[in-house]
Order: C-alpha cells, then sequence, then structure tokens
C-alpha cells in the first residue's frame, strides 16, 4: 500500500477514555504529489514516486524542474518511490493526503535519528561504566576487546566507540491513535526517529 | 502559534479552579476497583507544577503518618475528579522543594493574605 512523506512536528499526550495516557508523536504528513507512475510494462514493477514540501526553483537542477512541470507542480523537496503490489490507480499529477492511512491500524516510520556525533561505547552501545573512585581511571572506558595471540586480532563487528546516529532508521508497528486530514496531521504512539521537522516516510505496516 | 503547541491546549477541561505555588488543595481521584469507581481525595501542598496544556502535572505533598507523601497528577486527566483549594498560600519561589527537607513548623507555608 502506498505510505506518505512527513514532517515530524514533535511529541504531546492524548487521553483515552479510560484516562489512561497515552504518548503521541505529531507528523504532518502530506499532501504530496504524484510526481511519477511506474508500473510492470514501463520499469519492471509498481510504484509512485511522491513529492512533498515546496522549494525555491533557483534551487532546483534544471532536470528537476522539468520532471515537476511535466505533472504540473511546483518543486518539491523531497521525492520518494513506494513500491506497489500492483497498479492502485494513480496517477501522475494526482495529490495523496493523510486520508489514505485513515483505516490503517499501524504504520511504520522512517526517519534519520538526532546526530550523536562520536559517541563512546557506553552511549554507542549502551554498555556499563566502570567505577568512578579509588584511583580507577576506567570510567567510560571500554574492556577488553578481545582475546590474545590467539585470534591476535580483533572480532569484526566489534562494538566499540565510533560515529552515533545521523543514520536512517525504522520504527515499525507504531499505532495510529489519530488522523486529521484537515490539517494534514496523523498521530502515531510513541516516539519517531529524527528530530523536529526532520522528514519522516510513513507506511502501513507489512 | 506551532501546531503542536496548539493540540496541547485542545480538549482541556475547563473546569479546575485557579490554583498556584503553594497552595492546599484537595485533588479527587477517580479509583477502580474490580469494576467499582470510587474517588479517592489526596490533600496536600502544591510544590511544582510542570508542563502546559495536556501535558501540565502538579505534584502534591502531604505529610501522612509522619511520612512525606508526593503525588504527581496529570492536572487534565480524566481520571481527576476535580481540584478544590482549601487554603492559599503565601511563597516566594516556584518549586517548593526546600520543604522535603523540612518537618513540624518549618515544614509550613504561611497562609496568604486577602
Amino acid at each position: 500500500m502506498i505510505g506518505l512523506i512527513g514532517k515530524k512536528l514533535g511529541m504531546t499526550r492524548r487521553f483515552q477514555e479510560d484516562g489512561r495516557s497515552v504518548p503521541v508523536t505529531v507528523i504532518e504528513a502530506g499532501p504530496c504529489v504524484v510526481t511519477q507512475v511506474k508500473n510492470e510494462r514501463s520499469d519492471g514493477y509498481f510504484a509512485v514516486q511522491l513529492g512533498f514540501g515546496a522549494k525555491k526553483p533557483k534551487n532546483t537542477p534544471l532536470p528537476m524542474q522539468g520532471h515537476f512541470r511535466k505533472v504540473g507542480s511546483g518543486p518539491l523537496r523531497t521525492v520518494v518511490e513506494f513500491r506497489l503490489d500492483a497498479d492502485a490507480g494513480y496517477k501522475p499529477g494526482d495529490t495523496v493526503g493523510v486520508a489514505v492511512l485513515a483505516e490503517v491500524a499501524t504504520v511504520d516510520v522512517t526517519g534519520t535519528t538526532k546526530g550523536r556525533g562520536f559517541a563512546g561505547n557506553i552511549k554507542r552501545h549502551g554498555h556499563r561504566r566502570g567505577p568512578a573512585g579509588h584511583g580507577t581511571k576506567n570510567v567510560r572506558m571500554s574492556g577488553s576487546i578481545g582475546m590474545h595471540t590467539e585470534p591476535g586480532r580483533v572480532l569484526p563487528g566489534k562494538a566499540m566507540a565510533g560515529h552515533m546516529g545521523n543514520k536512517r532508521e525504522t520504527k515499525r508497528n507504531l499505532k495510529v491513535i489519530a488522523v486529521d486530514p484537515e490539517r494534514n496531521l496523523i498521530l502515531v504512539r510513541g516516539s519517531v526517529p529524527g528530530h523536529k521537522n526532520g522528514i519522516v516516510f510513513i507506511r502501513p505496516s507489512r | 502559534m506551532n501546531i503542536v503547541e496548539t493540540m496541547r491546549q485542545e480538549g482541556l477541561r475547563g473546569d479546575l479552579p485557579d490554583f498556584n505555588i503553594g497552595d492546599t488543595v484537595s485533588v479527587g481521584v477517580r479509583i477502580t476497583e474490580g469494576g467499582k469507581t470510587r474517588i479517592q481525595n489526596f490533600v496536600g501542598a502544591v510544590i511544582a507544577e510542570q508542563g502546559t496544556g495536556l501535558e501540565r502535572t502538579i505534584t502534591v505533598r502531604k505529610i501522612s503518618g509522619g511520612v512525606g507523601v508526593e503525588r504527581i497528577f496529570p492536572v487534565e486527566s480524566p481520571n481527576l475528579e476535580g481540584i478544590t483549594v482549601t487554603k492559599k498560600g503565601r511563597i516566594r519561589r516556584a518549586k517548593l522543594y526546600y520543604l522535603r527537607g523540612r518537618t513540624g513548623r518549618k515544614a509550613r507555608i504561611r497562609e496568604a493574605r486577602r
């Protein structure tokens, strides 16, 4: 099924009828413009390409300007393809809004996580820290990273310090709490990767 | 105003009295036990307030059997029956955490002059 491109706006809470509080992320999803439709004959598979968020023509390469002109929309910031199982009847130039997610129970949300720079093994891998007192110096140091002469090397994939965050991540099976087609909003339970105003892709869960 | 901020202000209950930090309040909490719902009152001083709109919470402190008890209430929760102010306090700061280290006469909050 088709997904949507959206912008993470922030988090708040909702109260359910039984009084329980539910943490929600507010995402402005769509309206997205169908910029291209792919089918079995033209490309060997079914997909729609969606665009979201206006940008200035002067910041858009000419070939992309032509691509958008063909479907009668202004230049769009984010363009993403969503695979379909079969022809769903979308035409180039159509707009898709949050209404397509109104009947969906759970969604997967993909975004770019907040960049944490070069992070140590405690923050990055959840390692425990060493003792802080009695003259020890390994408060946040990594422990042993392997054995001795045999094997004489560090095993591949060893959890060590390094760059953390600023990478694409998907949070799956988030409950859809509410959909507001009037304001193009979708509320999902819990958190979503990325910072505020970050671009996210919302797909119905498989 | 940004949309999330607008949403925080949507659907507020609007039936709560005005109260401030330092006031003594009685908070009615709906408690469901085995299908029956009853209301329990928690009486104490508001020592802190956090958040706005739907996310607003208050910390209420009372001394129960010589032991200090604090509860944090989400003010806009439908589980709260209501809040009644019994005493207005005269205080000089927004968070009364200093009360935690005090007992007896020192832990009192002066009453506001009308």
